[in-house]
């Protein structure tokens, strides 16, 4: 109130001596301009001053009523390591993990017909087996940055760099760039880790279309937009060193991959999210393998471009949205792969063939799956898993690969209790149909152990 | 030329969704900070809630409508002290708001303003679900209420200092009626002083402590732990050397253990609200208060 009338009163005296001074000389309109302008800098240094007032008199108004608490201490001790070196520690978080497996095929025989995968895909070793064990490191790194580094420590006793990354989170409009190691935003599935999936194992469709999980090495930007729907795209160009790309000893990007989610809520129970995503990835020998006419697992080598395109949904139902005590999860995604280039038949063990010709290939693959918590901390889910090799041009590479169409298919079926959100204890069985004559009884049991740093409810 | 750049400028913007309404936009992660901040912010401020009273606030996923909501925000509203890890970092981090982030203005913690009951002495998850800070669940206790609406109030001015005096106003005519309320309440709620009392999950202690309440046990055996028949069977031969009257949970809590202790320690089933929106009476921050404490004395007869 007060600075408003001062600011007033000043006006009308400026308009006082500007009237006054139409008919005075030079050197008094100096002498004038002068005074006008020291009475503005009073005023204006009266007001500062009385807005400082007022600020202190506000924080001194609110101070007291969080002090006034007589309970407990204030609220400022309660971080207690603060002022030490520890206290910029970066969130640890570990995973530990491992399964019983048994398998009623050789996981070493595991192929698809007409389908080159990569040569680690199998279905997991047979007995008692470690899982990988992860270690992830997170934290602000500075007023622009935050970066997350996840270790996966194999039972085999070698660390894979699984995902280190950066992201910068100062930027507005819904920009969220990240860059490093990372597991690409294309489908549903693919950005979680496998720890936090509902089954033991990676769809079929991952297995054979993008070696479990596509990881890229390279820089991604995501845009959310500004509606209130959910709707995000983004895109991504990476080195493609991993399948279905490979190492190709070059300056240009190897992968490149562009997504559009849209996501909400239906009423307070249900949520949704799909999406549709793209991937192109160039790949020079890249390693993979298939069974051949003998039905032995032959390598293969394959140099060329392939694009996959991807289609997923998530729905999710909850009384009242409330998850904790029974909810229903329910998702699918489609994949289309088209593969061209030359294809390396190398052989299958000692034989010591070797043939290349052209081939072209247009494939096909989905899931399915349903996981419904019928009581706190108790789940049990459903899959189906199906493929659709088609019948690729191989040229003279027929002669020595199985060639047959036949569509892979698996059914599974889980049970998991998680007594709290640091431990999950689950059993797995499935039969899958990888090849003609070749069905695999798989039954897992599982254990999932986090501890340290409390892990984020993805969605 | 000059034009061309300015029409791109304004398109750009435009796409890229400079908030074209005047109004603040705060996302509310619980019904009573959402409550609050429309009773504080009136017309100048657009409430959206993330979560509703028959959630469990602890165990909500970064929800695509949320991750939406919060790209548009210019202030989150959070409890604070861990209530909302799960999701609410990952809701941020996905939102590219650099305006909600963690100490900005636009980044309000309401548990920063109130004194925090039952910081752990030691920190393992062998005891359960703890909070390193102290127990999250402060809005049962109307006094820390008044606490946030004090630092709310000047946060909303601080972000908004065009309509700064309309939120002081509106905090002056709030604080009043509130202080009002909670005189009637405690005096309405005197004879539950001392009550014996068992509650499903410790969520009610800052509402226990306000009230003089006394609890005698927790069905939880550990926070966040589902209780078991076992863990049951320990509380029933506590209630049998120390009987309660009644056996307390929120409204988005199951009922299988609270039926299952009623039934056999004789107590009277109460569910409280817990926040905005837990029952029909509890419609805005006053009828959570008359209907807790009416809900109480009628437990307690």
């Amino acid at each position: 109130m007060f600075p408003r009338f001062c600011a007033r009163a000043a006006c009308a005296l400026v308009l006082c001596f500007s009237t006054a001074a139409a008919a005075a000389t030079d050197a008094e309109l100096a002498e004038i301009r002068d005074q006008i302008r020291q009475l503005k800098d009073n005023y204006e240094a009266r007001i500062r001053a009385l807005e400082e007032r007022l600020k202190a008199a506000e924080t001194a108004a609110s101070a007291p009523a969080a002090a006034a608490a007589p309970e407990a201490p204030p609220p400022a001790s309660a971080s207690p390591s603060a002022g030490t070196l520890a206290a910029f520690n970066p969130a640890i978080s570990i995973v530990l993990q491992g399964a019983y497996a048994h398998l009623t095929q050789d996981p070493a025989l595991f192929g698809f017909d007409n389908l080159q995968i990569a040569p680690d895909v199998t279905p997991g070793r047979r007995g008692f087996g470690l899982g990988e064990s992860e270690v992830n490191f997170s934290a602000s790194i500075d007023h622009l940055f935050a970066g997350s580094l996840t270790l996966s420590l194999t039972p085999e006793n070698s660390v894979d760099v699984e995902e280190a990354y950066g992201l910068v989170t100062a930027l507005p409009y819904g920009i969220v760039p990240k860059f490093g190691r990372f597991f690409s935003g294309i489908g549903y599935l693919n950005e979680q880790h496998q720890h936090v999936w509902d089954f033991q194992d990676a769809p079929l469709a991952y297995q054979a279309f993008l070696g479990g999980q596509f990881t890229q090495d390279g820089v991604q930007v995501k845009w959310v937009a500004p509606t209130d729907t959910f709707v995000e795209l983004g895109a991504e160009a990476g080195n493609g060193d991993a399948f279905p790309g490979s190492p190709r000893n070059s300056n240009s990007a190897g992968a490149w991959s562009a997504y559009a989610h849209a996501g909400d809520d239906i009423g307070a129970s249900a949520s949704w999210r799909a999406g549709v995503s793209y991937l192109e990835t160039r790949a020079v020998d890249r390693a993979g393998k298939q069974p051949d006419v003998t039905g032995a697992i032959a390598d293969t080598s394959f140099a060329g471009t392939t694009r996959t395109a991807i289609a997923d949904v998530v729905w999710k139902y909850a009384p009242n949205g409330n998850t904790r005590e029974t909810n229903l999860k329910v998702q699918g995604e489609y994949f289309w792969q088209r593969t061209r280039g030359d294809l390396t038949y190398a052989g299958s063990g000692e034989s010591g063939t070797a043939n290349t010709d052209a081939y072209s290939a247009n494939q096909r693959g989905w899931y399915l799956q349903g996981v419904w918590q019928f009581m706190p901390t108790w789940r049990v889910g459903l899959r189906y898993d199906r493929l659709n090799a088609g019948s690729p041009a191989y040229g003279s590479n027929a002669a020595f690969l199985a060639t047959d169409p036949f569509d892979p298919q698996r059914a599974t079926v889980m049970f998991d209790w998680t007594p709290s959100e640091f431990s999950r204890l689950r059993v797995q069985y499935a039969q899958s149909r990888e090849r003609p004559g070749f069905t695999d009884n798989q039954l897992f049991l599982q254990y999932i152990l986090t501890l340290g740093a409390h892990g984020a409810h993805k969605f | 030329m000059k034009t061309i750049c300015m029409y791109v400028v304004m398109l750009a913007a435009a796409t890229l969704g400079v908030p074209a309404s005047g109004a603040l936009g705060i996302f509310a992660t619980v019904p009573e900070w959402g409550a609050l901040a429309e009773t504080l912010g009136g017309d100048n401020v657009k409430v959206y809630v993330a979560t509703n009273a028959l959630q469990d606030p602890h165990h909500v996923e970064a929800k695509p409508s949320l991750i939406a909501r919060a790209r548009n925000a210019d202030l989150v509203v959070a409890t604070g002290a861990e209530l909302e890890i799960g999701w609410l970092p990952l809701v941020l981090q996905q939102a590219g708001n650099p305006k909600l982030r963690p100490g900005q203005p636009g980044y309000f913690e309401a548990a920063t303003f109130v004194a925090l009951r039952d910081k752990p002495a030691r920190l393992d998850r062998a005891d359960g679900d703890v909070h390193p800070g102290g127990d999250p669940h402060i809005q049962t206790d109307p006094r820390n209420i008044a606490r946030v609406a004090a630092a709310l109030s000047a946060r909303l001015a601080e972000l908004d200092p065009a309509n700064a005096d309309a939120y002081r106003s509106r905090y002056a005519a709030f604080d009043t009626k509130w202080r009002a309320a909670i005189a009637r309440w405690e005096h309405d709620a005197a004879p539950l002083r001392g009550v014996p009392i068992v509650v499903q999950h410790k969520a009610f202690t800052y509402l226990i402590a306000w009230l003089g309440l006394r609890e005698v046990a927790t069905l939880e055996p550990k926070p966040g732990v589902e209780p078991t028949t076992a863990s049951l069977t320990e509380v029933l031969a506590i209630l049998q050397r120390d009987p309660a009257k009644m056996v307390l949970r929120a409204a988005y809590q199951g009922d299988r253990a609270s039926q299952w202790i009623a039934e056999r320690a004789k107590l009277v089933p109460v569910v409280l609200p817990f926040t905005v929106g837990g029952d029909e009476a509890a419609k805005d921050l006053y009828g959570l208060f008359d209907d807790t404490i009416a809900r109480l004395l009628k437990g307690a007869q």
